[in-house]
């Protein structure tokens, strides 16, 4: 069985709390907040107005450029004011707020459980639809989705890598929607290799989800073209560089993207999103996340509405377990320690962690013991043992010149260093600092 | 023997020859230096800490040398004692430069700003500052984890333990601008020292309305402008629901300090009034 060839770590996968528990729509809340800003890149800009009523799905805020997605209303109801609001971390973020009235849906969409497999749109209107419906990468990184899908001039895609591997310990969100919505999400494979133009795609699935790994390859026996990979367990495959060296034996040079070896990297979700989009012509304004964790009364997964309060769906989940020292947006090793959870659930929110008191706290760091541990769990193939030191000493040139900007944050680091060095947080530091001196030096040359 | 005498001439010819070749080249390549540039850096303090805006005291001399007016070029460290020096060794007039000192706005004291979470990761200002909020509500305010007292080089800067903020001692402050630059929240900031310095400060940098910046912190500036409509030389302004004190009009009347309601404003190094005394 493949896997990826540099690094990596075998974190427990703690998924038994929240596996197979089938996908539960959360009712609809009273007052929304739908941040303006749910992806990388560009705020969208707002087309409403306070007063204004809105149907579900209608479009209430334009992409602010190329690299940014339109946000649609998830409920039917009144717009009562655009303004901030405090997110999980405490900062102010541009959102609209609205009052929800129903689910009044938009005519264009259609509502019907039919599963529609035919599409006759050419490529373009297929991109078209994907813009409009302002999917973005729902794996994590909320990249827009229809930017991936223009690769730049001179570069062509070869291949579509699907990402079902959720090497995110206690995540489930993913397996439940491929065992859940196989049928689309193949439906939606096939549109993205229409879009791109290929004809060959591979899924990876990590081999701790037998049951949908059988599911996909059912349903992929007979298509030509696409591909059930099943994975090895190793965090993080479900990086999209690691991804493509585990599915087709290629490695993305330092600071290339995907398409420099001819791989369009999307999430299950992200490919669900699309087929929705493209098929049902019903833009993103829900997604499934976990609620999890070991003293989370109902853990499980939830169709939640963009916008919905999260005590809401902390609220279906059984309430704050008593115990919980740390709440986590996302993933264990990837995801943000939050705040509060008096914020929206939007396009990046993928899980909700709740960590139990002393799972929470870290552990004393003392000196590093030079084990290089760190280095070859690193599966970009960086020294992290070196780079934080050099951020620590705000070495900035010397950390660039290590590729630091190769760092994908993912963690294995941290997790590995036997001296519980915080690893991760100043090499994390340094990128963003290292991030900003190349953008300055980049914009002074222009 | 023979052979010692051999080698003995070999290596002193050898040696000749390259002694020769050597004071040649030395001549020949010779960099010619103003010899100002060493005694200028011999004047300076030579903590090459930056505050100039060189790299260190050397390039700082360097500059000077050049220079043809000392405006603008102003060793902090040294003040005006040095500069004076300095303008003795190249015939320059010194220019005069109102002495200044580091200035942490911001009074969110453990009891005034409530902690809502506990950080637990690497101690370092900018880390958290990335990551969050930081332990208490207010996105503005000192994170406490001391990044300007690492950058200090003048062990000016200390953390107080019972408030968390840090303090300036204004005797060893040289008003280099490092804490200036490390505080990822922008608070320090460098300002006249004042006449037996005595000065008004806005110990806030809060942006939010009132509500939500009262709600973060008891002793957050609200911008309700009470202390515009007070000042009598125009010396405060209220933008973006903040005040701010310009210290080249302010002339130490003290009635701000009285109008402001959450008492943002603070007299710094005077004496306590008659009341207070009682």
């Amino acid at each position: 069985m493949s896997t990826f060839r540099i690094g990596g770590v075998h974190p427990h996968d703690n998924k038994v709390y929240s596996a197979h528990q089938p996908i539960t729509a959360c009712p609809l809340p009273k007052n929304a907040i739908i941040p303006l800003v749910q992806h990388i890149g560009a705020p969208a800009q707002p087309i409403v107005e306070k007063g204004d009523k809105v149907r579900v799905g209608q479009l209430i805020a334009k992409a602010g450029g190329f690299v940014s997605a339109n946000v649609h209303a998830p409920f039917s109801g009144i717009i009562t004011k655009i303004d901030t609001f405090v997110d999980g971390w405490g900062m102010r973020t541009p959102a609209i707020f609205m009052d929800v009235e129903g689910d009044l849906w938009d005519d264009t969409i259609d509502r019907t459980p039919d599963i529609v497999h035919e599409f006759m749109l050419d490529p373009k209107e297929i991109i078209d639809r994907i813009t409009a419906a302002g999917i973005v990468g729902l794996g994590g990184a909320c990249f827009p989705t229809h930017v991936k899908l223009l690769p730049p001039p001179g570069k062509t895609a070869e291949v579509l890598v699907v990402n079902g591997v959720e090497c995110e310990p206690y995540l489930t969100c993913d397996h439940q929607l491929m065992l859940e919505h196989s049928e689309e999400i193949v439906i939606g494979i096939q549109i993205l290799m229409r879009a791109l133009g290929i004809k060959r795609a591979i899924i990876g699935i990590e081999k701790n989800k037998p049951d949908a790994i059988a599911k996909m390859q059912a349903l992929c026996s007979r298509l030509l073209g696409i591909q059930v990979l099943p994975l090895d367990l190793k965090y993080p495959q479900g990086g999209e560089k690691q991804l493509i060296d585990a599915c087709i034996g290629r490695q993305v040079p330092s600071g290339a993207l995907p398409i420099e070896v001819g791989a369009v990297v999307d999430n299950v979700a992200t490919v669900y999103a699309v087929y929705e989009a493209v098929q049902k012509r019903k833009p993103l304004i829900s997604r499934v996340m976990t609620v999890t964790g070991k003293s989370v009364a109902q853990p499980g997964n939830y169709e939640v509405r963009f916008g919905t309060p999260l005590t809401d769906v902390v609220a279906l989940a059984g309430g704050i377990p008593e115990d919980t020292g740390k709440i986590i947006s996302g993933g264990l090793l990837m995801g943000r320690a939050m705040n509060n959870i008096d914020m929206p659930a939007n396009k990046r929110v993928s899980g909700l962690l709740f960590m139990s008191e002393n799972e929470s706290r870290r552990v004393e760091p003392e000196n590093c013991i030079r084990c290089a541990k760190c280095v070859s769990a690193c599966p970009m193939g960086l020294e992290p043992y070196l780079l934080s030191r050099q951020s620590e000493l705000q070495l900035w040139d010397e950390m660039e010149a290590h590729a630091v900007m190769d760092c994908i944050e993912c963690g294995c680091c941290q997790f590995t260093c036997p001296s519980h060095r915080p690893l991760l947080d100043y090499v994390r530091m340094g990128k963003a600092k290292v991030g900003g001196i190349i953008r300055a030096r980049q914009a002074a040359a222009k | 023997m023979n052979v010692i005498i051999i080698s003995l001439i070999v290596l002193g010819v050898t040696g000749l020859v390259a002694a020769v070749l050597l004071y040649i080249v030395a001549q020949k390549f010779k960099v010619e230096e103003d010899p100002r540039i060493d005694q200028v850096q011999e004047v300076l303090p030579g903590a090459n800490c930056g505050g100039c805006g060189f790299a260190g005291c050397r390039a700082l001399a360097e500059a000077c040398v050049k220079a043809t007016s000392l405006d603008g070029l102003l060793c902090p460290v040294g003040g005006a004692p040095t500069m004076a020096k300095v303008g003795e060794i190249l015939g320059l007039a010194p220019v005069e430069a109102a002495p200044k000192v580091a200035v942490v706005r911001c009074n969110g004291t453990c009891e005034a700003r409530p902690r809502t979470s506990e950080y637990n990761g690497a101690p370092s200002c900018q880390i958290m500052h990335n990551l969050y909020v930081g332990e208490s509500a207010c996105p503005f305010g000192c994170l406490g984890c001391g990044d300007c007292v690492a950058a200090c080089t003048f062990g000016a800067l200390s953390m107080d333990p019972e408030t968390g903020l840090p303090v300036v001692d204004d005797e060893k402050c040289t008003s280099c601008g490092q804490c200036v630059k490390a505080c990822p929240r922008h608070i320090i900031e460098l300002r006249n020292k004042g006449p037996k310095s005595r000065r008004m400060v806005v110990l806030c940098v809060n942006k939010d309305k009132g509500a939500p910046a009262r709600k973060a912190c008891l002793n957050a500036c609200i911008g309700c402008g009470k202390c515009q409509t007070v000042c009598e030389f125009d010396a405060i302004t209220v933008e973006n629901n903040l005040a701010y004190i310009d210290f080249n009009k302010c002339r130490l009347c003290r009635k701000c300090e009285d109008a402001c309601p959450t008492h943002a404003i603070h007299a710094v190094n005077f004496p306590k009034r008659k009341e207070e005394q009682v």
